[in-house]
């Protein structure tokens, strides 16, 4: 046995606090899962699971680009582990893809899948990574439909002149270091005052009854006062070195107004009989992209949702996508009943207003100049009106189409997109936002 | 570094101070040098989980170098905890002179007892087994707190900054362990390769010269870089790279200094682990504990070094190495002595010398017997499909094929050997890797990536040859991506 001691070193709080060592690389790390996110946040929203959910709902994302690769063997590798006594040739032991057998131990670099490539966020996380990507526009606010609502205050910078609450004695102690040190003839006075008040803190403390005396006599400098309650620290140096009021920092604060601003999200869906499961599906990804949007923008959101075949009829977010109808299509119905709730409910003056329709484009040939002039209409008072186009499997190929029809809408604020596939809908919400963009600048 | 895993759940009330834990470890010391252990000196330093966490996370090293996959280990660590999959380890050592280990303070006087005395098995082992000789342990501490030092420097040097240090450090960490496994071999300087390929052209010295023609001989060509295969990737790069900075070579020096200190630890895994099972079972059980402090050990050991069907334990695995070794040299059976002769040394002789000698998987090669197989239940698995089905087991036609398996994935073993061929390949300074393949390919995503990092530090065309489902194939990442060809 060698000689010496054993040494024992006891568990002390502040050790342990010290010991929180990884929170800079933890940071690092979510900074680099919420760019992994970001670079991928098409494929994201393409999943189904998104679509729909609360949001706080915490759902799985799967990640690329965090993984750490190294050479590694692939799945022709055999293994060995241990059994349970009575192991035989055929016997199966487990799955691919998971580390060996069982849960596997942790060979450094041994297998791939140790890795785990999905992260849980938040939906409410996910929208807002999703939308940070995207160069909001400016949504269009007229000012009849702004009211200021809310006061806050909020931290802004620091000031020299203020009221004694905001002062910073932190700062106000640096800034009479910093004199102390300009000052040459000073210097050996200041090393002195260094070393015998180490920390910064047993400053802040020493001193605060002198700031406290200067703020009182409004920064007059009373030096009598100051030796008087000037701490012990300051007292060992060989000639005092008192706060001046330019040392005096305070805080500064701001008062923050917030515009109080509505916005209703009009959500029109064809329900008729050749609305199918899939191309309510891509409807509704649509919708809820642009419900979390117009969430972001504006305090107060109301979604409506208008459900139409040859009759439209306001229904709940459930009837909405889950009930089928079957029948005939009038566009022009839904487009009726919007305009009607616009103008029981949300006064275009009052309310921003956001309409969307989709349709798989089968149309009543009837119907279409009506359809037509209410688009119009739809266009001129809401801030953006858009028609989707939903033509799953190449059905674009010998189905009628509308957007021919509502190609002759001259309304800037009035976009038709075309979508196929569920790829499509992350494109197709941009270019319908661009749309809005344009016609601001 | 070595951890013992705590099961999940149950909260301990510690009762005990710290003047109790240094009264057990005088006994257990006294023990230690009773039973012939060598220690260096030990520290020992109580934290709690959070504390013990973030030491599991930066590999038990009281300074390391930061970087975000640290951040994700230790979150990926608080998470299995949090949620009760993993306990947490009872102790973590590290081999450093003095060797330095981690109790949990929330443990109870029996599992420190335990933890301290298994500590000292793992001290020994460090400071004796032939393949720590390559690390300078009285340095560790001090090696570990410069590198990270340098590297805090980097990141917060305004002309690099902590994106470009990623850059680096990323990539070296993919290929940190494409280096020498055995540190104990010498690795020749460029002269002594050069000296030996001049000895090998001469061949042998013919005795019958004078009546024999001059043989001819061919010189080697010298220019060649490297002279011969180098499996240090990230020191050849360091080395012949013109292109790096002075601050990327030194990160390249940092992760691959940091891999040859782990190198070590994953060579000797399971011997090191059985190991200090063996001294703690009998250290406490000369320390003549009172019934329930007996008990509680019986409990508590049991439950480290237990099968675990699906895996192969360290702990148990080289806890039954080691004692069947012992019995073998001090009471073996008619039927071993018939085989393998009579006994020359005692059983403590041949435990201490294997202890220096061996690593993992000569360990295992030389002392892993066809019974002690078959006890124990030691399979082979291999993928069919999406299943893992059960290959071989160990039985009389068998056990030699599974033993090779095993010893195929202990240590080093399991990572593919890759070593630079030419550093000029069709003279454009393409980067020539051969992946030495046993049999086992690549698994061929991680390759992709893992070669990218390759160019990223070599700045130009990489190439690495291996073989794919029977075919020999070529993997190129240059400029415009990743391929794969097939060799003739």
């Amino acid at each position: 046995m060698s000689s010496g001691d054993t040494i024992f070193r006891e568990y002390r709080i502040s050790d342990a606090e010290r010991s929180d060592r990884s929170a800079g690389d933890r940071l690092r790390h979510r900074q680099k899962v919420r760019e992994s996110i970001r670079e991928n946040i098409a494929d994201i929203i393409a999943e189904e699971s998104i679509i729909g959910k609360d949001k706080d709902r915490v759902i799985k994302v799967p990640l690329r680009g965090i993984k750490e690769y190294r050479f590694v063997y692939g799945d022709n590798a055999p293994g060995a582990s241990q059994g349970d006594g009575d192991s035989r040739p055929g016997q199966v032991v487990g799955k691919t893809g998971k580390d060996g057998p069982g849960k596997g131990d942790e060979h450094a670099g041994d297998r791939p899948g140790v890795d785990y490539y999905e992260t849980d966020v938040t939906l409410e996380e996910l929208i807002e990574i999703m939308f940070e990507d995207l160069e909001l526009p400016n949504l269009e606010r007229r000012a009849l439909r702004e009211i200021q609502s809310d006061y806050s205050s909020r931290r802004k910078g620091y000031r020299k002149v203020g009221i004694r609450i905001r002062l910073d004695k932190r700062r106000t102690a640096k800034q009479r270091v910093m004199r102390m040190l300009a000052s040459d003839k000073r210097n050996d006075a200041v090393a002195r005052a260094l070393q015998e008040s180490k920390a910064d803190r047993e400053l802040d403390s020493d001193v605060e009854g002198a700031l406290d005396e200067i703020a009182i006599e409004e920064g007059r400098l009373d030096e009598e006062a100051l030796a008087a309650s000037t701490g012990a620290a300051l007292q060992r140096v060989h000639r005092r070195f008192p706060f001046h009021q330019n040392d005096l920092r305070y805080k500064h604060v701001e008062i923050d107004t917030k515009e109080e601003s509505n916005a209703a999200v009009i959500c029109i869906m064809d329900t008729s009989g050749s609305m199918d499961t899939m191309k309510k599906y891509l409807a509704r990804s649509f919708f809820f992209l642009l419900y979390q949007f117009i969430s972001t923008r504006y305090r107060n959101v109301e979604i409506v949702f208008i459900a139409h075949h040859t009759e439209a009829s306001e229904v709940t977010e459930e009837e909405f996508f889950h009930k089928g109808e079957s029948g005939g299509t009038f566009i022009s119905s839904g487009y009726a009943k919007a305009l009607e709730i616009i103008a029981a409910r949300y006064h275009p003056s009052l309310w921003n207003l956001y309409a969307f329709h989709c349709s798989d484009g089968d149309n009543f040939d009837s119907d279409n100049p009506a359809a037509l002039k209410d688009a119009e209409e739809l266009a001129g008072i809401c801030n953006l009106f858009g028609y989707g186009e939903i033509k799953p499997l190449g059905s674009r190929y010998y189905e009628s189409s509308m957007l021919n029809v509502f190609r002759r809408i001259q309304a800037p604020n009035f976009h038709t997109v075309l979508i196929e596939r569920k790829e499509d809908i992350w494109p197709s919400f941009k270019a319908f936002l661009a749309k809005d963009r344009v016609k601001e600048s | 570094m070595s951890a013992a895993q705590n099961a999940a759940g149950a909260p301990r009330i510690a009762k005990w101070n710290l003047s109790d834990l240094v009264e057990w470890d005088r006994r257990i010391r006294d023990k230690a040098a009773e039973f012939g252990l060598d220690c260096y000196p030990q520290e020992f330093e109580l934290c709690d989980h959070t504390g013990m966490l973030g030491y599991m996370a930066y590999s038990g090293m009281p300074s390391h170098y930061p970087h975000w996959s640290y951040g994700k280990s230790y979150e990926k660590l608080k998470t299995l905890y949090d949620h009760g999959v993993t306990g947490l380890p009872y102790e973590m050592v590290i081999n450093s002179n003095p060797a330095i280990a981690y109790l949990m303070r929330d443990n109870s006087i029996l599992l420190q007892v335990l933890t301290i005395a298994h500590v000292y098995g793992h001290n020994d082992f460090f400071k004796n087994n032939f393949t720590f000789k390559s690390t300078r342990a009285e340095l560790t501490i001090e090696a570990f707190k410069a590198a990270a030092m340098r590297v805090r420097r980097y990141v917060e040097d305004p002309s690099i900054g902590v994106e470009q240090v990623e850059r680096i450090l990323d990539a070296a960490h993919a290929l940190s362990w494409q280096c020498r496994r055995n540190l104990a071999i010498k690795k020749l300087t460029p002269l002594e390769q050069m000296a030996r390929a001049e000895d090998t052209a001469q061949g042998q010295p013919d005795p019958f010269q004078k009546i024999h023609a001059r043989k001819q001989i061919e010189t080697p060509d010298f220019h060649k870089v490297p002279l011969e295969p180098d499996e240090d990737l990230l020191l050849f790069i360091r080395d012949h790279n013109l292109f790096l900075a002075d601050w990327e070579k030194d990160l390249l020096t940092i992760v691959d200094e940091e891999a040859k200190y782990f190198i070590s630890m994953m060579e000797t895994k399971i011997m090191n682990e059985g190991w200090a099972s063996y001294w703690h079972k009998k250290i406490l059980e000369s320390l003549e504990l009172e019934q329930g402090l007996h008990l509680e050990f019986i409990v508590n050991h049991n439950q480290v070094v237990r099968p675990i069907p699906g895996q192969i334990n360290p702990y148990h695995l080289g806890l039954k190495v080691w004692e069947d070794i012992y019995r073998r040299f001090t009471n073996p059976t008619a039927e071993e002595i018939k085989r393998d002769g009579p006994p020359v040394k005692s059983g403590t002789e041949k435990i201490f010398e294997v202890r220096e000698v061996e690593r993992d998987a000569s360990f295992i090669r030389r002392y892993l017997t066809e019974d002690l197989m078959r006890e124990m239940d030691i399979f082979e698995y291999e993928a069919r499909g999406e299943e893992l089905v059960v290959s071989k087991v160990a039985d009389e036609e068998g056990w030699r094929e599974v033993k090779a398996t095993l010893i195929n994935n202990v240590g080093t073993n399991s990572i593919p050997v890759m070593k630079v061929e030419d550093a000029d390949f069709g003279q454009n300074r393409t980067l020539y890797v051969k992946h030495y393949h046993d049999g086992r390919d690549l698994h061929i995503e991680y390759a992709e990536k893992s070669l990218n990092y390759l160019q990223r530090l070599w700045g130009r065309e990489v190439v690495l040859e291996t073989v794919l489902d029977g075919k020999r194939s070529l993997l190129c990442s240059n400029d415009r991506g990743f391929s794969v060809r097939a060799l003739k």
